[in-house]
C-alpha cells in the first residue's frame, strides 16, 4: 500500500513540474499529504486516524487554491475546503459517538464491543452513517460528490489528478479496514451491505450518466472518476477477501490510468490553454504519442483489455458475483457500456476530428521530459497490469491483509 | 513442451503491431511490407497447424499449451485447437492475408486504392484485431477468452470510425462497439457465475474450459445462465433481433475491415456461443434450442428478404450475411451431428466467401465511387478477373454443387430436417432469394453495358488484388470438389459437443 503511494507520488511530481514546480511549498503540501494518506491507510485508531485524514485534507484545500491569481482555482480550492470541513465535522461526530458507546479508539475493540452486542444495531448503523459521509466526501459517493466537478474544474490540473487518484484510494483504504473489521459483525453486515450496495449503484450511475453530457475534459474524468468509486465500492460491499484485494486491485490500475489521463490534460492546456474536448479535434496528427498515451489512458477507464481497468473490473464483478449479488453485477457492466459510449466520445475527436484549417503540423505538442517521462512510465504500468496481472494481485492480496 | 505455435499464431500479430508503430510514419511502404511479411508468416504457421491435424487424422484437443497466469483464481493461459476451431484459425489466416493485400493503397493520387491515410495505424490497429481473433479460437481458458474477444472487439471502433466510410462510419462505429460490448459483457457476468458454481460443485478453482465441460452444473442454473451466455456472443454472430449493428458495420468499414468483419468477427461470435454457450452449458442448450432455431430461422430468411431490397452492394451484402450467419446459429440449434457439422463448414466457408464479396466490392467502390447497383454496369470488360471471383463467390454463397457453400448448406438444412422439417422449408425459402438477389446483382454489375459517366474512368484491379481473389477462390473450390480436406475433421470436433450433450 505505501509504495503504491509513493510511486504515484513519484510520477505526479514529474508532472508538477512545469506547472506549479515554481513555487517551493507546493511539494511541501504534498509531501505533507502524502504523509497523511500513508497514515490513514495504517492508523487502527480512532484518533490517528482522523489525525491522518485532516493531514491528507489540509494540504490538498490549499493545493487546490494554489494558484491565487486565478478565480476558479481560488473558487475551486474554497469549495473543497468547506465541503472538506463540514464533512469531516460529520464524521468527527460520528467518530466520537463510536467512542461514547464502547469506550475504545482501537478499532480492534470496537469490533469485539461491537461484536459483544454492547452496541445496538440501530445505534451502530446510525454511527455508520455518520462515518460514511465523511469518507463518501473523500471518496466522492454520491450524496457527496457535488464538489468534485467544480474542484476538479479549478484546481491545477495535476493537482486534480492527485486528488482523484491517490486521495481517493486514501479514502478506499480507510473505509475497508473500517467495515471489514469494525463493522464486521456477521448481524450487521448484510444491512450496510445492502445501504452500501445501492450507494455504488447510484455512484456508478449518476457519475456515468452525467459525465455523458460534459464538454470540458476536467468535468469529464471528475464524473467519471466518481462513476470508477462506484466500482471500486462494488468490491467492499461483496465483503469477502476477494472483495478486499479486488478493490486494491482496482485502485492499483485505476491510479495509474487517471493520473495518465490528468497527465495528458496537464500536457495538453498548457499547449492549448483549453480543456475543452472539441479542442482536442486532430490530437492524433499533432501529437501521435501524446494520443496514443491518451488510447491506452481511456480504453484502461473504459474498461476493455489489454489494459489495467479490464482485469480490475472483472476481479471487482467476480468478487459481486462471489457474495451472490448477481444484479450488482449487472448494474456494473451496463454501467461500464455507459463509460464506454463517452471514453470513446473522446477518442474520435482526438483520432478522427480535425483541427481548423486543417492545420496540425504547424501545432506540435511539445513534450517536456518530466511529462513524457511520467506519461510512459505510466502508460506501460496499465498495460503491465492488465497483462501479466499475476504479482500485482498477489501485492493486492498481500496489501488487502495487512489492511485486516 | 512442444513447439509453441498457437502461441506464435497469436502474438505474432501483436508483435508486428508494435514493430510497424515504432516505424516513422513517413516510411510507408515499410510498414506494409513489415505487415504483409507478418500476415503471411501468421497464414503459413496456421496452414501448417491446420494440415498436421488433418493429415495425422487428430481428435480432440492438439498443439495444448498451458501456461500459469493468475494461479491463486485458477486463469492460465492455455491454447489448443480442436476439430472446430483449426478451421477457424486458418479462416483467419487467409483473411488477414488477403485483407493486408487489397488495403496495401498505391501512393498515386490518380488512382487511388486501398488505404493511403495513415497506414502505418491502420496496419497496427488492423493486427491487434487480428491477434485478438486467434486469440479466441485457440484459448481452452474462459478468461482468456474473455480477453481476446474484447480486444477483437474494441479495434474495430476506430478502423471503422477512422477510416470507413465518412457519412455513417461515426454512427455505425459506435452502434457497433456498443452492441457488440453489451453482449459480451452480460455473457461475462455469466462466465463469472459459471465460475463460482463450478467452484462450489468441483472445489477448484478454474477457468480452464476443459474442467468446466466437467462441471455437470445443475439443470435450473443452466437453463437460467444459457440464455445470457449465449445471446451475449451470438450478438457478435448477427443473431436476430440483435443483428442490427451489422450491415451499418458492414458498409461504413474500409474494405480490409468489413472482410474481418464479416469473415471473422462474426464466426467469432457464432463460436463462442458454442464453445461457451452449448459446450459448457449443454443441457441449457437442448432446453432452448427451439428458441435459438426459430430466431435464426427468422433471420436465415428475413436476411435474404432485405437483402433482395437493398440496392447499395454493401447493404446487400451486409445482410446477405446476417442470412448465412442465421444458417450458422440454425446448424448449431439442431444439436445433431449433421446440423453441427454443416454449421462448422459454413462457419469457413462463409468466411471466405464473404471476404472475396467485400474485397471485389471495394475494388469496384474505389475505381467507381458508387456502390449503388443501378448506377454500376460492364465491370466484366474492365475487370474480368474480379468479376470472375465475385461469380464464384456467388454460387458459393447460393450453395451450389462443387462449391464450399453447398457442402456446408446441405448438412444443416438435413439436421434442420431431423428436428423440425417444416423450419427447413421455410428457410429453404432463402436458397431462391439468395439466388434471385446474387444474380441480379452479377448481371446488372458485371454484364450490363457501362453507364457512360464511368467509361473511361475504370482501370483494372492491380496485381495484389488478383493475388487475393485467387487465394480465396482456391479454398472455396478445393473444399466443394474435396470436402474431405475439411468435413472429417469438423465431425472430430462435433464428437466432442455431442459427447458433452448426451453425457450431461
Amino acid at each position: 500500500m505505501l509504495f503504491i503511494f509513493a510511486a504515484a507520488m513519484t510520477t505526479l511530481f514529474m508532472m508538477d513540474v512545469e506547472k506549479l514546480g515554481r513555487r517551493g511549498e507546493s511539494y511541501l503540501l504534498l509531501l505533507a499529504s502524502t504523509l497523511g494518506m500513508n497514515l490513514m491507510a495504517s492508523a487502527s485508531d480512532l484518533v490517528m486516524l482522523y489525525l491522518a485524514i485532516e493531514t491528507t485534507s489540509i494540504p490538498l484545500y490549499v493545493l487546490s487554491g494554489f494558484m491565487v491569481d486565478d478565480e476558479k482555482s481560488t473558487e475551486s480550492g474554497f469549495k473543497y475546503l468547506l465541503f472538506g470541513a463540514m464533512t469531516s465535522a460529520v464524521m468527527l461526530y460520528g467518530f466520537s459517538l463510536l467512542f461514547g458507546f464502547t469506550g475504545t479508539t482501537n478499532l480492534y475493540e470496537i469490533a469485539a464491543a461491537i461484536a459483544g452486542a454492547q452496541v445496538s444495531t440501530v445505534t451502530a448503523l446510525g454511527v455508520i452513517t455518520l462515518i460514511l459521509v465523511g469518507l463518501g466526501f473523500k471518496v466522492s459517493l454520491v450524496p457527496f460528490h457535488f464538489w468534485a466537478p467544480d474542484t476538479y474544474e479549478g484546481a491545477p490540473t495535476p493537482v486534480a489528478g492527485f486528488l482523484s487518484t491517490a486521495s481517493k484510494a486514501a479514502g478506499f483504504a480507510v473505509l475497508v479496514r473500517l467495515f471489514f473489521i469494525a463493522f464486521a459483525k456477521n448481524g450487521l453486515s448484510p444491512d450496510w451491505t445492502t445501504g452500501l450496495a445501492v450507494l455504488a449503484t447510484l455512484t456508478m450511475t449518476l457519475g456515468n450518466l452525467v459525465a455523458m453530457t460534459q464538454t470540458n475534459i476536467k468535468r469529464l474524468l471528475a464524473y467519471s472518476s466518481i462513476a470508477h468509486a462506484g466500482y471500486a465500492m462494488i468490491g467492499v460491499v461483496a465483503f469477502s477477501d476477494l472483495g478486499a484485494t479486488s478493490v486494491i486491485f482496482y485502485l492499483i490500475a485505476y491510479i495509474l490510468t487517471n493520473l495518465a489521463a490528468f497527465g495528458i490534460v496537464a500536457v495538453f492546456s498548457r499547449v492549448s490553454g483549453s480543456d475543452r474536448i472539441a479542442d482536442y479535434a486532430g490530437l492524433s496528427r499533432r501529437s501521435p504519442w501524446l494520443a496514443m498515451a491518451m488510447l491506452v489512458a481511456f480504453l484502461s477507464l473504459a474498461g476493455m483489455p489489454p489494459f489495467g481497468g479490464f482485469v480490475a473490473k472483472v476481479f471487482v464483478f467476480a468478487a459481486a458475483v462471489k457474495a451472490d449479488m448477481i444484479w450488482l453485477a449487472f448494474v456494473g457492466v451496463i454501467n461500464s457500456i455507459l463509460g464506454v459510449y463517452y471514453y470513446l466520445t473522446v477518442l474520435k475527436v482526438v483520432y478522427l476530428y480535425r483541427m481548423e484549417g486543417e492545420a496540425e503540423e504547424s501545432h506540435p505538442i511539445p513534450l517536456t521530459r518530466p511529462y513524457g517521462i511520467a506519461l510512459v512510465v505510466l502508460s506501460l504500468g496499465v498495460l503491465l497490469i492488465g497483462t501479466l496481472f499475476a504479482p500485482w494481485f498477489g501485492a493486492s492480496g498481500a496489501a488487502a491483509l495487512n489492511l485486516f | 513442451m512442444t513447439f509453441p505455435i498457437l502461441s506464435l499464431i497469436v502474438f505474432i500479430p501483436m508483435v508486428a503491431a508494435v514493430i510497424m508503430l515504432l516505424i516513422p510514419a513517413e516510411r510507408r511502404n515499410e510498414t506494409r511490407a513489415v505487415a504483409l511479411a507478418a500476415a503471411t508468416f501468421d497464414l503459413l504457421l496456421a496452414a501448417w497447424v491446420y494440415v498436421q491435424y488433418l493429415v495425422n487424422e487428430m481428435t480432440g484437443y492438439q498443439f495444448v499449451e498451458t501456461y500459469r497466469w493468475l494461479p491463486q483464481l485458477g486463469i492460465s493461459l492455455k491454447f489448443g485447437v480442436d476439430g472446430m476451431s483449426a478451421p477457424l484459425v486458418l479462416l483467419t489466416g487467409i483473411v488477414m492475408f488477403t485483407g493486408v493485400l487489397i488495403s496495401w493503397g498505391v501512393d498515386d493520387n490518380h488512382h487511388p486504392a486501398g488505404i493511403q491515410d495513415r497506414p502505418r495505424e491502420f496496419f497496427a490497429f488492423l493486427f491487434i484485431l487480428a491477434s485478438g481473433v486467434f486469440g479466441v479460437f485457440a484459448s481452452l481458458d474462459l478468461f482468456m477468452l474473455f480477453f481476446f474477444y474484447e480486444i477483437a472487439v474494441f479495434p474495430m471502433y476506430l478502423l471503422i470510425a477512422i477510416w470507413g466510410w465518412v457519412k455513417t462510419r461515426e454512427y455505425a462505429a459506435m452502434k457497433l462497439t456498443l452492441y457488440l460490448f453489451v453482449g459480451s459483457v452480460i455473457s461475462l457476468v455469466g462466465a463469472l457465475a459459471m465460475y463460482w458454481a463450478a467452484y462450489q460443485s468441483t472445489g477448484v478453482l478454474s477457468f480452464d474450459m476443459l474442467l468446466l465441460e466437467k462441471a455437470n452444473f445443475p439443470l435450473n442454473f443452466q437453463v437460467a445462465w444459457f440464455l445470457p451466455v449465449f445471446f451475449g456472443f451470438a450478438v457478435l454472430g448477427g443473431i436476430f433481433p440483435f443483428h442490427n449493428w451489422s450491415p451499418d458495420g458492414h458498409v461504413a468499414a474500409p474494405t480490409a475491415v468489413s472482410m474481418f468483419h464479416a469473415g471473422v468477427l462474426m464466426k467469432l461470435g457464432a463460436f463462442a456461443a458454442l464453445r461457451v454457450g452449448i459446450m459448457l452449458l449443454p443441457e441449457g442448450a437442448k432446453y432452448w434450442s427451439w428458441l435459438v432455431m426459430l430466431l435464426a430461422g427468422i433471420a436465415v430468411v428475413y436476411g435474404a428478404f432485405i437483402a433482395f431490397q437493398q440496392t447499395d452492394m454493401k447493404y446487400m451484402i451486409g445482410f446477405s450475411s446476417v442470412s448465412h450467419m442465421g444458417l450458422v446459429m440454425l446448424g448449431l440449434s439442431t444439436l445433431n451431428k449433421t446440423g453441427l457439422t454443416g454449421a462448422g463448414v459454413q462457419m469457413f466457408s462463409h468466411g471466405v466467401m464473404t471476404a472475396l464479396f467485400f474485397a471485389v466490392t471495394g475494388m469496384i467502390y474505389d475505381r467507381s465511387h458508387t456502390r449503388q447497383i443501378p448506377e454500376l454496369g460492364g465491370m466484366n470488360k474492365i475487370m474480368p478477373f474480379a468479376s470472375v471471383g465475385f461469380i464464384i463467390g456467388g454460387l458459393v454463397s447460393m450453395g451450389m454443387p462443387g462449391f464450399s457453400g453447398f457442402i456446408a448448406e446441405f448438412p444443416i438444412f438435413m439436421g434442420v430436417w431431423h428436428v423440425n422439417s417444416l423450419l427447413a422449408i421455410v428457410a429453404s425459402i432463402s436458397i431462391v432469394l439468395t439466388a434471385a438477389y446474387i444474380l441480379r446483382n452479377i448481371r446488372d454489375v458485371f454484364f450490363r453495358p457501362m453507364p457512360d459517366n464511368l467509361e473511361g474512368h475504370i482501370t483494372d484491379v492491380t496485381v495484389l488484388d488478383k493475388i487475393a481473389i485467387v487465394t480465396l477462390c482456391t479454398f472455396m473450390i478445393g473444399i466443394g470438389l474435396f470436402p474431405s480436406v475439411m468435413v472429417p475433421m469438423v465431425q472430430t470436433g462435433v464428437e466432442n459437443i455431442l459427447r458433452l450433450l448426451g453425457g450431461a
